[in-house]
Formats: structure tokens, sequence, C-alpha cells
């Protein structure tokens, strides 16, 4: 299935862009995309607190991800 | 109801005593809020500017810095004659203009482990509009030790997050971001351009809600974290759970390496190969600390080194002695230089690092 990912803050700066769409398989947990993200951007793995929106909702790891699901990579932020 | 409120206040607080949701009583709990901003920058002026002119009575504005020329763009409370004074005296200043009825507790420190508690302890909500985030962890730890709700707002170029922790048994920071962000994967804490304009928006609706809090008005943005990003002009609100371990974490309970900034402090101590050299012949020698990893320790290591990986030093630090001095090696001298100043965030008094690492030694 594709999957596009909305990226903010400094995930946007790792990938840089702040949407990617990809091919992941069917059933696709929230830990496993962003497990393959991590492989494929290693500066992502240097992320510790990286948040992952499905459908606006904080998603749990084992979250199962589809199709249409609305995704955003969502790390803290800092400035003020 | 009769009115505690002068001709004058009546006339001046018109537009909202004409709101049912705020009227007298609600003007009236404004006035009797204590409310401590802490960060008195980019965030922090659009919050102080908002709360004093509603008249919030007793308005704590916490900052140990002085306002810089950079600053002027988006510190609008600040002009060019303020620059090296301390922004809580200039803003204090400023905020009398436009409001002389509210009490300004100024506070020109910066927030830490040792005076926290006592600081929040004066205040009813926290606004957090700080630059950094061992400060972020350290006020979230803070309101849940002493039960304050806490308005978050943070910036990034042109992105912002708002949303209200510890609210009414709500979800904390650590609920959202249980694990503080290493120094390697924070921004550099100066040098991160920044929109002139956003922490105007940020800002103000930190103060929309910090309003709320205080009137117990509509729905607290609690358990929702607003991302605002002003390129794309879309925002979005991600609805988050409270977490029922990272919502007990408290002052008394955290790792205090969540509350060292290794980005911001100030260089660490060394020294040069030839005086370790120097050192290690002495009768005493000091502990040699290693902080690479397992791989690179096999390598090729100093005799007698201690072997504490820089990603585990935090958590592991309680093996490190405090009654020898230690030196700190990497290979290069730059992971030992984050240990270093790690370590005297937790009290290591005489720990330097070996400058240049194994390559020049």
């Amino acid at each position: 299935m594709n999957l596009t990912v909305a990226l903010f803050g400094i995930a946007r700066e790792i990938v840089g862009q702040s949407s990617l769409t990809l091919t992941a398989p069917a059933g696709q947990s929230a830990a496993g995309l962003l497990a393959d993200l991590r492989t494929q951007y290693p500066a992502l793995a240097g992320l510790r607190s990286l948040a992952v929106a499905v459908n606006n909702e904080y998603a749990a790891a084992d979250v199962a991800l589809h199709e249409r699901d609305e995704i955003a990579l969502i790390p803290p932020v800092s400035g003020g | 109801m009769s009115s505690s409120f002068s001709a004058s206040e009546r006339q001046r607080y018109r537009r909202h005593l004409q709101l049912t949701e705020i009227g007298e009583a609600g003007q009236q709990r404004l006035r009797a809020a204590r409310v401590l901003v802490v960060g008195a920058g980019g965030l922090g002026c659009p919050i102080l500017q908002y709360l004093a002119a509603a008249g919030v009575g007793t308005l704590g504005l916490a900052d140990a810095d002085k306002v810089e020329l950079t600053n002027l763009p988006r510190q609008v409370l600040y002009g060019p004659d303020d620059v090296g004074q301390l922004k809580v005296e200039a803003a204090a200043r400023a905020l009398k203009r436009l409001n002389e009825l509210n009490t300004y507790n100024l506070h020109p420190i910066r927030v830490n482990p040792e005076n926290v508690r006592e600081l929040v302890a004066g205040y009813d909500v926290v606004v957090d509009g700080s630059d950094n985030f061992p400060t972020r962890y350290l006020l979230n730890d803070a309101c849940v030790s002493l039960g304050r709700p806490l308005v978050s707002g943070a910036i990034y170029k042109f992105e912002g997050q708002v949303s209200v922790f510890n609210y009414e048994d709500g979800p904390t920071y650590r609920c959202l971001f249980p694990e503080p962000p290493s120094a390697a994967e924070a921004p550099d804490c100066n040098t991160t351009g920044v929109l002139n304009v956003l922490p105007g928006l940020i800002g103000t609706v930190q103060a929309t809600e910090a309003l709320k809090v205080v009137l117990g008005l509509g729905d607290v943005l609690s358990g929702r974290l607003w991302i605002l990003d002003t390129l794309s002009f879309q925002s979005r609100t991600l609805r988050f759970r409270r977490d029922d371990v990272q919502s007990q974490i408290s002052l008394d309970t955290a790792n205090p390496a969540d509350y060292f900034d290794v980005s911001c402090a100030p260089a660490p101590a060394s020294l040069s190969a030839a005086e370790l050299r120097q050192q290690l012949a002495a009768a005493e020698p000091p502990l040699l600390l290693d902080v690479r990893g397992p791989l690179e320790f096999q390598r090729r290591h100093l005799p007698g080194a201690l072997l504490l990986p820089l990603p585990e030093l935090a958590a592991r630090a309680a093996e490190v002695p405090r009654s020898r001095p230690i030196v700190v090696y990497c290979q290069s001298g730059v992971r030992s230089a984050q240990a270093v100043t790690l370590l005297q965030g937790l009290g290591y008094a005489n720990v330097q690092t070996l400058s240049g690492g194994l390559e020049e030694f």
C-alpha cells in the first residue's frame, strides 16, 4: 500500500521535504513504518522522541496503518 | 452583584465585562490570578502583553537574559534603548505602561532544579515560553510535583506547537514526548533562524489558553497538541492520552540529566595530551573515563580506563566515582567534551576532557 507521511520540525530537515510518499506492506504498524524510515534516513534514528500521528491521533507502536490514513511524524520543538 | 472594580476599571475592562462568559466574576478571577511566564523572549513578549492588558493581577516574569539587538524583530516589548538591560526589567517597564494596575514579580534567574519549586509554588498557572528542552522538562516536572497547569508553546523556523499539560489530570509533556531529545538532535541554541511573526502567533494562542484556564472557559487545549505550519498554512490538532507511567514523572523521580543542556553549556575544562601524560605518571593519577562505543574501546583504549559510552552516561552516571579527579576521553574530543559538561551538570567538580582525544595522544 502507498502511504503519505507529513513531516514536521527537525524530521522535515532530515528528510529534506515536508511530506513523503512510500510503499509499505499491508497491515504495516506505526512502529514498523518508523523503523523503515529510520533505515532509509539514519538521522531519524537519532531522534529519541518522535511522535507518530495517525488521523490526528497519537499512535501507539502497534497501531496498524491503512492506505488512506493521514500520517505525520512530529518531533518536539524547543524554540521560544 | 456588587463590584469591587472602580469606574475606571469598569471602563477599561468593559469588553470583557460585556461577555456573559467572563463578566465581573471572570474579570475578578483574572485580577486574583497569579500567572508565571517563563521566558521573556519571542513567546514571552506577546504572552505577557496580552495577559497584562487583560488584567491578570499578578504576573511573574522569569528570564535571566539581557536584551540583544538580534531580539528586537520578534521580541516586541523591547526597543533599541533596552539593549543590554535585563529583559524582565525592560519588559516590566513596558507592561506597566500597558496596565499599571497589575503586580509584576521580576525573577531575573535561569530556572533550574534548585529554584524551580519555590518559583512555581508562588503561582496558579505556568506559561512556558522558554527556548530549550531542559527547561521544558523541568517546568513540566515541577508542574506535576506542585499540581499546576502548564500552558506550553514552542517554535521552530516556520512552525509552532501549543498544548496545555497537566490540566485537571490531563496528560503531561512526557506523555507526548517521553524522552528528552539529546544534545545532538536539539538545534543549536541561538543559531536557528525563525520567522519574526511566528512567536507572536504562537504566544497569543498560549495567552488565549492561559486565560481560558484561569476563567474556566470553553475546552482547554488539554490532551491535544495544536501544530501550525505557516509555510503551508496548515494546522492540525493531534490528540494524545495520559500515559500512566510518564504522567507520574515529577521533580523527585526524573533523571536529573533531563534538566541539563549539554549543547548550550559553557566550554568544559580540558587538558592536552602532554598534560595527561604528566598526570598519569603522578602518584595519584586521575580516573580515565572512555565515552566511546565498546567496539572502539576494544580496538584501542588507555590502560585502566572505565568504559561508559556517552549515550548511556546520563543513566549510568552513578558508576562514576566522585572521590577522584576524572579525565574523559573519546576519539577526537567531541563526545568527551559533551560528557564533561554533562558530568559537571551532575555536580562533578574535578572533571576534564582530553583535548584532541586519542588521536592526539
